[in-house]
């Protein structure tokens, strides 16, 4: 049982991160490192409720409870097995996930939640550093054979429950190298992509067979894979961009914030080299969204030498303790400064851009206009119009769906009124035989729905290639968080 | 039932849950001379019982009386007109006064129709003619029912009554067989006669036929009977020996032969072990043989008859040890042993050795019972062991005996009594008329000891389980242990919630609020077996037990193992093995597997039966299996197996366990019927059982000790892997055993049960959701009328289980060992929970913001959860088509519909004052009613009509029920249960016992408080009664009600409460929330409140009760159509508690009971109550949503108001459940059944209550001048035993009218004579003092609000003679729940004296067994001999002890001390007081030479309380608060 005082005796603490200085000056992850003790303090603040929301909260259903009870005592090893027991990449999760678990924490009501997503990195680390990445291949094989299209989250997380199922997977990559959105998506502060590389390492030792620079559909005809494989995952992901149609938008340096994070990533990586469009440096960058992706672009300019970095957002700005039209346990609307915000530049709330000035076909300034968000509009406030100087400007804007052409045609599948991929309660497309996991079909959203999706839709697979699966099952395709 | 009107099952109603409990008289004279007299005080001690009988719905239809009393041989003789032969001793017994007639006599009760009648009497007769004996003749007996008044429904049932005579065959001599010898010979004519004419579908009762005693009796009321029977109005009748019996039962049927006494007992009380007796009794049968009873003994088979009474049941059982060669005393004694077990230091060896001796002969027949028996010559009572049922007795100069259920129930002058009495726990009263004398307890027992050498006997048969030779121990593999945990469906939940603790600490863990996860029946997921049963308990017509308090009453200890001939005891009947637990580890069933092995043990062979079988079979499979396990427990006994193994080992992937439970009740029912099974013992050898509930039903369907080896193996695991910190595996096994084991103590105390010897077998559970085909077979005597699953769905859930442990692919499995669970808390995985992250976040947001959409989003979400099985009321349809829907606007309003709101009983400790008030203020403002729980209220609520409680409640802790708490309430609620934990009391440890908290409660800061099980005032119907008279005496404006708890049966308990005079019933489900119960009790004990309700609305409507009361339905209410289901089902009412208090920010974090709540509700720590965010709106804004909701209902269903709508179960409609994946099979027809009978549907008569008639109404009227103004008044009275709760309506309005501090003392004086009636000065407040001279009955003093009573006996008596021994002055449970005041009592008194007293002076000169028992305050002085087990539970207080005997003191909290001078000085203060109160000699005496006697007394000190004491003292010194120090000290 859990310390049912702990909450009252140790207060909330995450890891520090590096000195900003310090950490401009490489790609490292920027937090230092927290100690076991320390995490087991935090681990004591849980309450092991009666209803735990975090696990709600959660769309992997982590046994959030559970493994903090085994942290708090030192059972790491049974930790990490409660951890993965639900969760095929803690490990990514722990670094990428915004971690609504936090949001929905009881503690939180009163009091600061509980550190849940130091605690999950903390057990997947140790995991990794104590050889908890054995590699568990399946006892037996059912010769079946199943493709997934797709190597980001939900894709691998497909691919190694499908595996382990006893099933012969190959997961199809159409870049160069696996990992979706977690390779070239988000910088490598973010998460060094060892993590990445030692997890495929782990898959590949279990069975799965990577192919890169296979775009199903180009490369690899539908029919032939239809032909191949009993069964096809569609985890490619939702990757059309959403586009700010404004005077301007076609200049030069007015580009796809992906586009932009793909680039630095894989030059980063030595895969490709900077193009100089996308070369910050020196610059004065202008990201247009306030999210994520934003935040990505925001640390990575930095890193790359901006003259200024300035990121806007549509939304007011929102205030630092939860705002009441989001009460507690649903994801809090609040203002997130993420460790990117910490590191120079600025923010600007309740902005709308009209347009982009340029010069020579190349952007210059961007002219913004004061206003507020109401409904999906937006209505400016006379007489606030300002300019921005702005030589780089990237469009964080989200996604509105996964790309239809090739794949998607080809196969016949039918798309819903929402852009995404219909799929019915097993996660199968209107094709027999073919799924849909991930943002493709649900639209954009974070890596650990992408995960349960993964997941879920696995077990979809073995059911229909079994007729049954004692796959876990952790999502409902409609499901979706508290709101 | 023959000459009943008790209607035949329907609906949820049974009739074979009715019980009944009563009043009981004897007189006799002890010289055995016989007069008429002796009948006539008899039957005027009976109509002086009528206030413990009952009435029904008809006043004239009374519950039956009776009278037995030797056979009046001169009057019969001079009323038949033939010739009855005389007695003739000779032979051996030449010159002896002959035992009996020579002739054989009794009333036949024989059917009313001509034909029939003349059919049953040639029956008898041909039967009689086989016998071998004579028919002498038949008498018409003269009855007068139009005289008597006898009601409508009595006479309808009526049978028509003839006197039989018979004789027996005369020997050479000519001389016929008389008393016993003929009683022998006749017996098997009325049992022959009884069952034979049941073939001829005849009706024939014999009350009684023997020619020793005889038996009137009759569905009448006590006044009715000597009016009725003409008989008994003749002078002619004479005996020394009458036994006389007033019934309360819980029906209004009459059911002539159901009323007492039998043959030779009357008898008060209730055996709840009575279904494993009468099993045990049956498989009896096969070796039963005596030489006493000529011929085959077979053809009086059944023993038992089917349909009788518990009490039928034990009378005919000793009658059969009797006539088989006991005497009376000696049977009784067998049947009814006293509590030896825990006493080998103090018990004469002799007696003990009796005792133990005859435990392998017979189980107890166990529960809270009086019994009075005679056969003719002697005349005995006996109490059972807890001493639960009251029994006093005279002794006058004219030499006759009066006993009775209380004093006072004959006029006799005080200069005549020589002795005054009481029965007491597990001793026998005994008149010999033979000899002349009363033997006391001591005497009977040596005599009955020394026939024959019983300690040698067990000394030389009996075998010890720890002297059998130990056999290899085997330590099983981590690997192996997981996968068997996974072939037995354990969860993550199990082992971490379940195993963890009881293998850490050797107590079951404990949890809080109620469970809302679905029934076995209706769960999507495997479910165990075990999870269709749940534990049955006592409520109102018997009390649960005490077991950590009174644990001197207890045993686990008892013998397996063949049993001999009944008949014929012998050393070879005690050849057994005594098992010290139930519950054998691994070490111990390897003793018994290998008992034999070495030869020495000749006649013990084991064994072992494997329960597997093959998985993939099925249904099919499992039931051949079953088959073949029965036939090879054939086989093994008949190959001479005297131990049978019953073995889940060694499953595989082909074969899977047979649930233990099921193979365990399978082979015990097969062996009752086969007669084999007394046989041997069955000894249960189970992966499956790992919770305390497992092993109690394993116990309870027929294991002799269950063996649950992978709890064990599990708990080794848990130790091994380090999980239990410090625990050596050795000491894991150990606690697990010993908590699985204390915790089935707990369960059978629940039911009342003492022993485990008697509990085993008794089936003492109530099953839901299993199919009649599986129940019938298996479970043979536990029916369910709802049916439900049966093998197939059982098989199927044991594949899923058993496919899961034995995966080809492990790695589909990976990081998966065990299941997650979720029963306990909701997971993802787990078990549907109706409160959830959503539901809960929806109803929190629709409240505070309030958005009638959101609160939409959350009845839907519920009620769609409900549907999935989260709820039996999920499964019901609402039939909108059968009435004509209304616009909303005709349906009245919310405001209306609030006002039937109530919020469930939250102590004021258990949750903060912030929560309590949130929702005290809120139901006020609505017009509902809160609780306040059983905290108490402190003084400024109490008096603001804003903040305080409507509804105060009275529960067995009585914590802060004073005078004023009663006079301020709208409605007083009995708490006889609760639906988290019926049957168990509760505990606020001292660290969360704040100063408000101990203020409120009359307690101590700092020093815990413990409710006990049972009110100590209510251990039967009539003691109920009783507590509703003194509560409505206490405040006659207030409505008083009852909370009951649903459980088969509850509906005929919901009829006695009314009969009792409630106003309302409130039936909870088992979901109800607590601060904190143990897990077993929140999981498995009660059923939902829809079945109860059901039942109880049925079972209401069919007694013609229904109109006078109203019902509420408590239990989960989430949702208007919860509550509107309910009102369908019967209810007018609805209370409501986690619901709002989720309202009000509680978040199910379910850790009320550490204190630690974050959200500031179920805590007193002022930091986390800082983090209280509800508000009274949120409450309000959520009920007024709620009855709009209902009020849409309402209009769909064509219902103009709730009144309307109550009761209409038909527009329920239960074809939804069918579709219900694992419902299937599930029948709610049964809650859905409206009799076609002419009886109203809701309360439209409610019953009115007058007490214009009372001692108190008069002295009200006397003192009005007082009332007003305050002057001094004396008042006088003469007072009987009827009067009762004398003082207390009087007490009310004094505190009505001059407040909590009532009158400066003294102002009323009141003088009373004479023997006084139950709860004497109940609640009195300051202000009043009553003078008793005489005595008193039973609650002297309950509740003591300030007052001073004083009881003495009149000085005429020479009972008070100088150097008489000291007499009994007051009866049991004295100055209960005293919150202060002084009470001076000079004699003894009964059992329990001072119990919950928290702040008032007692003085008594000598008491009974529990003494001073959970005191918490207050000072007790007692000046004579206390009985065992004093002090127990006693938290606070002290007790001052003349001559102290230390082994009478319960020492597990207190210290015994010596005075310090201080203290002398103020103790000879009030002995001074005594003196001069009462004039009690002892006081004079210790007085007269204080210095020296003072050294006598010893103190009594909780060890608490002594700590908070010196607390204070040193704050005292040092100027800090006390409180700061003291809860600084108690949170350690």
């Amino acid at each position: 049982m859990a310390d049912p005082s702990g909450f009252l005796k140790y207060e909330r603490h995450t890891p520090t991160r590096r000195p900003v200085p310090l950490r401009l000056r490489d790609w490292k992850e920027v937090y230092e490192p927290f100690s076991e003790a320390e995490t087991r303090d935090q681990a004591a603040r849980c309450m092991d409720c009666g209803i735990p929301f975090c696990h709600q909260g959660c769309p992997l259903g982590n046994l959030i409870p559970e493994w903090n009870e085994l942290v708090r005592t030192g059972r790491w090893e049974d930790a990490s097995d409660r951890l993965h027991a639900t969760n095929n990449f803690p490990e990514f999760t722990g670094r990428l996930c915004p971690a609504p678990c936090e949001g929905s924490c009881v503690l939180a009501i009163g009091d600061d939640p509980v550190s849940i997503k130091v605690v999950e990195q903390q057990i997947a680390d140790r995991a990794i550093a104590d050889g908890g990445l054995a590699p568990r291949p399946a006892a037996v094989s059912t010769g079946r054979k199943v493709a997934v299209v797709g190597s980001g989250p939900a894709g691998l997380a497909a691919a190694q429950q499908l595996a382990r199922a006893g099933h012969e997977v190959t997961v199809f990559e159409r870049d160069g190298r696996i990992g979706g959105l977690m390779r070239y998506g988000i910088p490598e502060f973010k998460m060094g992509r060892d993590v990445l590389d030692r997890r495929l390492e782990q898959m590949t030792a279990e069975g799965v067979r990577f192919l890169t620079h296979c775009a199903v559909g180009v490369d690899l005809s539908v029919a032939d894979l239809r032909h191949n494989f009993h069964a096809i995952i569609i985890a490619t992901g939702s990757t059309v961009p959403r586009e700010l149609q404004v005077d301007g938008r076609r200049l030069d340096g007015v580009e796809l914030a992906m586009d932009y994070l793909v680039s630095a990533n894989k030059a980063l990586e030595g895969t490709a080299d900077l193009a100089p469009r996308f070369d910050a440096a020196g610059r004065h960058v202008v990201i247009i969204g306030g999210g994520d992706t934003g935040a990505d672009c925001y640390g990575t300019a930095l890193r790359q030498g901006a003259a200024s970095v300035t990121q806007l957002d549509i939304h007011v700005q929102p205030p630092v303790t939860r705002h009441p039209s989001t009460p507690w346990p649903v994801y809090p609307l609040l203002l997130r400064t993420s460790a990117a915000h910490e590191e120079g530049g600025q923010r600007v709330f309740g902005v709308n851009s009209t347009s982009f000035e340029g010069t020579d076909g190349r952007v210059t300034g961007i002219h913004l206009v004061e206003g507020k968000r109401v409904g999906g509009g937006f209505i400016p406030s006379a007489g606030t119009e300002t300019d921005l100087e702005a030589d780089l400007v990237l469009l964080a804007l989200g996604f509105v769906g996964p790309e239809r052409e090739g794949l998607l045609d080809d196969l016949g599948i039918d798309i819903s009124g929402r852009g995404t991929v219909d799929r019915d309660d097993d996660y199968m497309t209107n094709m027999p035989g073919v799924f849909v996991a991930g943002d493709a079909g649900r639209g954009q959203s974070l890596i650990v729905w992408a995960i349960a999706e993964g997941r879920s839709a696995a077990a979809g697979v073995d059911a229909y290639l079994s007729g049954g699966s004692s796959l876990p099952d952790p999502l409902q395709p409609t499901a979706i968080a508290l709101r | 039932m023959k000459y009943s009107a008790i209607p035949g099952p329907q609906g949820l109603y049974d009739p074979s849950y009715e019980s009944d409990s009563c009043g009981v008289a004897a007189v006799a004279d002890i010289k055995g001379r016989r007069s008429n007299k002796i009948v006539a005080d008899g039957i005027t001690a009976l109509i002086n019982l009528e206030h413990r009988g009952a009435a029904g719905a008809d006043p004239a239809v009374g519950d039956g009386a009776g009278i037995l009393f030797q056979v009046p041989e001169g009057f019969l003789r001079a009323v038949v007109d033939f010739d009855l032969p005389v007695a003739v001793a000779c032979g051996d017994r030449e010159g002896q006064e002959p035992d009996g007639c020579a002739f054989a006599v009794g009333i036949a009760f024989l059917p009313a129709d001509d034909e029939e009648r003349v059919r049953a009497k040639a029956i008898v007769e041909a039967i009689i003619a086989e016998e071998g004996l004579d028919l002498l003749g038949w008498r018409s007996v003269p009855i007068d029912p139009v005289g008597a008044g006898v009601g409508q429904m009595a006479l309808d049932v009526m049978p028509v009554f003839e006197q039989l005579f018979l004789a027996g065959p005369a020997d050479q001599h000519g001389h016929r067989p008389y008393g016993i010898a003929l009683d022998r010979l006749v017996y098997a004519v009325r049992k022959r006669s009884e069952n034979e004419t049941v073939a001829a579908d005849v009706d024939v009762y014999f009350p009684s036929l023997s020619s020793r005693t005889m038996v009137y009796k009759g569905m009448l009321t006590t006044q009715q009977l000597p009016d009725f029977f003409d008989d008994l109005r003749d002078t002619r009748v004479e005996s020394a020996i009458v036994i006389v019996h007033s019934r309360f039962s819980t029906n209004t049927f009459p059911a002539w032969p159901l009323a007492h006494p039998f043959r030779f007992i009357a008898h008060n009380g209730e055996i709840n072990t009575v279904r494993g007796n009468r099993n045990r009794m049956r498989a009896r049968e096969a070796l039963l043989a005596t030489d006493l009873i000529p011929g085959d003994l077979s053809r009086v088979f059944p023993i038992n008859s089917p349909l009788a009474s518990d009490s039928a049941s034990f009378d005919e059982v000793l009658e059969l040890l009797h006539l088989g060669g006991r005497s009376l005393p000696h049977a009784v004694m067998m049947m009814i042993p006293e509590a030896w077990e825990n006493s080998r230091d103090t018990m004469d060896p002799a007696i003990r050795g009796f005792a133990e001796f005859h435990a392998s002969v017979m189980e107890p027949w166990d529960g809270p019972a009086c019994v009075t028996f005679t056969d003719g010559r002697l005349l005995g009572a006996v109490l059972d062991r807890n001493g639960l049922r009251p029994g006093r007795w005279w002794l006058t100069s004219d030499d006759t005996v009066v006993l009775a259920s209380e004093a006072g129930v004959l006029p006799i002058p005080p200069e005549k009594i020589i002795e005054r009495g009481r029965l007491q726990p597990g001793r026998m009263f005994l008149v010999d008329t033979v000899v002349g004398r009363i033997m006391d307890d001591a005497e009977v027992k040596s005599r009955l000891a020394a026939q024959h050498p019983y300690a040698d006997w067990v000394h030389a048969g009996l075998v010890p389980l720890g002297d059998l030779p130990a056999r290899e121990h085997v330590v099983t593999s981590h690997d192996a242990v997981l996968r068997r945990q996974q072939v037995f469906g354990y969860s993550e939940e199990d082992l971490r919630i379940l195993v963890t603790p009881m293998a850490a600490t050797g107590a079951e863990a404990i949890g809080s609020m109620g469970t809302d996860t679905p029934e076995a029946v209706l769960s999507a997921r495997p479910r165990l077996l075990f999870d269709y049963f749940s534990q049955l308990f006592a409520q109102v017509t018997n009390p649960p037990l005490d077991a950590i308090r009174e644990q001197v009453v207890t045993s686990m200890s008892s013998v397996i193992g063949p049993e001999e001939n009944l008949l014929a005891p012998s050393p070879n009947s005690c050849r057994q093995i005594s098992l010290p637990f139930p519950v054998i580890d691994n070490d111990d069933l390897a003793k018994l597997v290998g008992v034999n092995s070495d030869g020495n043990m000749a006649g013990f062979a084991s064994s072992v039966i494997s329960g597997l079988y093959e998985v993939e079979g099925g249904a099919e499979a499992l039931r051949s299996a079953l088959e073949r396990c029965r036939r090879e427990a054939d086989e093994a006994i008949a190959g001479g197996a005297r131990i049978l193994v019953l073995s889940d080992r060694d499953c595989d992937a082909r074969h899977a366990p047979i649930p233990s439970l099921l193979l365990t009740s399978a082979v015990h029912q097969h062996l009752v019927r086969q007669k084999s099974r007394t046989k041997v013992a069955l000894i249960t050898e189970t992966g499956d059982a790992r919770e305390v509930h497992h092993v109690a039903l394993l116990l309870g369907y027929g294991a002799g000790a269950v063996n649950p080896y992978l709890a064990l193996e599990s708990a080794e695991d848990l130790a091994v892997t380090g999980l239990l910190g410090d625990t050596t595996p050795a000491k894991a096994v150990t606690n697990m055993v010993y908590a699985l084991g204390k915790g089935v103590l707990k369960v059978m105390s629940k039911m009342g049960i003492s022993t485990v010897g008697s509990y085993r077998q008794a089936q003492a559970f109530a099953a839901f959701g299993i199919d009649e085909s599986v129940l019938g077979e298996y479970f043979t005597g536990t029916t369910s009328r709802t049916g439900g699953s049966d093998l197939g769905v059982i098989a199927q859930d044991i594949l899923e289980r058993h496919s899961l442990a034995f995966v080809s692919n492990t790695a589909v499995r990976e990081h998966r060992g065990l299941e997650i669970g979720g029963q306990y808390q909701w997971r993802r995985e787990g078990e549907i929970h109706l409160f959830n992250p959503e539901t809960v976040y929806l109803l929190q947001h629709a409240t505070k913001t309030k958005q009638v959409s959101v609160f939409r989003r959350y009845t839907d979400t519920v009620d769609e959860l409900s549907r999935k099985g989260g709820t039996l009321r999920g499964l019901f349809g609402l039939r909108t088509d059968v009435r004509t829907p209304i616009p909303l606007t005709e349906v009245e309003p919310v405001e209306a519909i609030v006002r039937r709101f109530v919020t469930g009983a939250m102590s004021y400790g258990s949750i903060s004052i912030e929560a309590h008030q949130t929702l005290a203020i809120a139901m006020n403002r609505l017009g509902g009613r809160s609780n306040t729980g059983e905290g108490g209220e402190d003084v400024e609520r109490l008096l603001d009509p804003a903040r305080r409680s409507a509804i105060k409640q009275v529960a067995s802790g009585r914590f802060g029920v004073t005078s004023a708490y009663l006079v301020n309430s709208d409605e007083i609620q009995i708490k006889m249960a609760q639906g988290a934990k019926p049957g168990e009391g509760g505990q606020l440890p001292g660290n969360k016992i704040y100063p408000w908290i101990a203020k409120t409660r009359h307690a101590t800061t700092g020093v815990g408080l413990i409710s006990p099980p049972p009110h100590h005032d209510i251990y039967s119907i009539e003691d109920l009664k009783q507590l509703i008279h003194d509560l409505r005496n206490a405040n006659p404006r207030a409505a008083v009600s009852v909370k009951l708890v649903a459980e088969p049966g509850v509906g005929t308990v919901a009829a006695g409460v009314v009969k009792a005079h409630a106003d309302l019933v409130i039936i909870a489900g088992y979901d109800g929330g607590t601060g904190a119960a143990p897990l077993t009790s929140l999981k498995h004990t009660g059923q939902p409140w829809e079945l109860g309700l059901a039942e109880a609305q049925q079972t209401l409507r069919l007694n013609g009760l229904r109109e006078q009361v109203r019902l509420q339905a408590d239990g989960g209410l989430k949702t208007g159509r919860d509550v509107v289901i309910a009102a369908l089902l019967g209810a007018e009412e609805f209370g409501f508690a986690t619901a709002p208090l989720v309202v009000a920010g509680c978040v199910m974090m379910r850790v009320c009971h550490l204190d630690t709540c974050p959200v500031g509700i179920a805590t007193q720590n002022p930091v986390l109550r800082e983090r209280f965010t509800g508000t009274p709106e949120f409450v309000e804004t959520f009920f007024l949503f709620l009855a709009e909701q209902v009020r849409e209902y309402l209009a769909a269903l064509g219902f103009r108001s709730i009144t309307e709508a109550v009761g209409h179960a038909e527009l329920l409609d239960i074809a939804p459940a069918v579709d219900h994946h694992r419902a299937r099979g599930l029948d709610l027809a049964p809650l859905l059944a409206v009799a076609d009978i002419d009886a109203g549907h809701s309360c439209t008569n409610p019953a009115q209550h007058d007490l214009s008639d009372t001692l108190d109404a008069r002295f009200i009227e006397q003192a009005a001048q007082t009332l007003t103004d305050g002057s001094p008044v004396r008042l006088t009275s003469l007072v009987r035993n009827v009067n009762r709760t004398v003082g207390t309506m009087l007490g009310s309005e004094v505190t009505r009218r001059f407040g909590p501090e009532g009158l400066p003392a003294g102002t009323i004086d009141l003088d009373l004579t004479g023997t006084a009636g139950q709860s004497l000065g109940a609640f009195l407040p300051t202000g009043i003092v009553i003078t008793l001279t005489g005595d008193a009955n039973d609650y002297v003093a309950k509740g003591l609000s300030g007052g001073r009573i004083v009881v003495k006996p009149a000085e005429d008596s020479p009972a008070q003679a100088p150097g008489a021994k000291t007499q009994v002055i007051a009866g049991n449970t004295i100055g209960y729940g005293a919150t202060s005041g002084e009470l001076y009592l000079r004699g003894r008194v009964g059992e329990r004296f001072a119990v919950r007293n928290s702040g008032a002076l007692m003085v008594a000169e000598g008491t009974g067994d529990h003494a001073m028992e959970y005191m918490t305050g207050g000072r007790v002085v007692i000046l004579g001999r206390t009985g065992r087990n004093a002090a127990a539970g006693m938290s606070g207080g002290i007790g001052y002890l003349l001559d102290a005997d230390l082994t009478r003191i319960n020492k597990e909290l207190v210290d015994v001390e010596v005075l310090d001078a201080d203290e002398l000085i103020w103790l000879g203060e009030v002995v001074a007081d005594h003196a001069r109160y009462t004039g009690s000699p002892i006081a004079r005496a210790l007085l007269a030479a204080w210095p020296e006697e003072s050294a006598r007394f010893s103190r009594v000190m909780p060890r608490d309380y002594r700590k908070v004491l010196a607390l204070q003292a040193r704050a005292a010194e040092t100027g800090v608060d006390a409180d700061d120090l003291i809860m600084e000290a108690s949170r350690g």
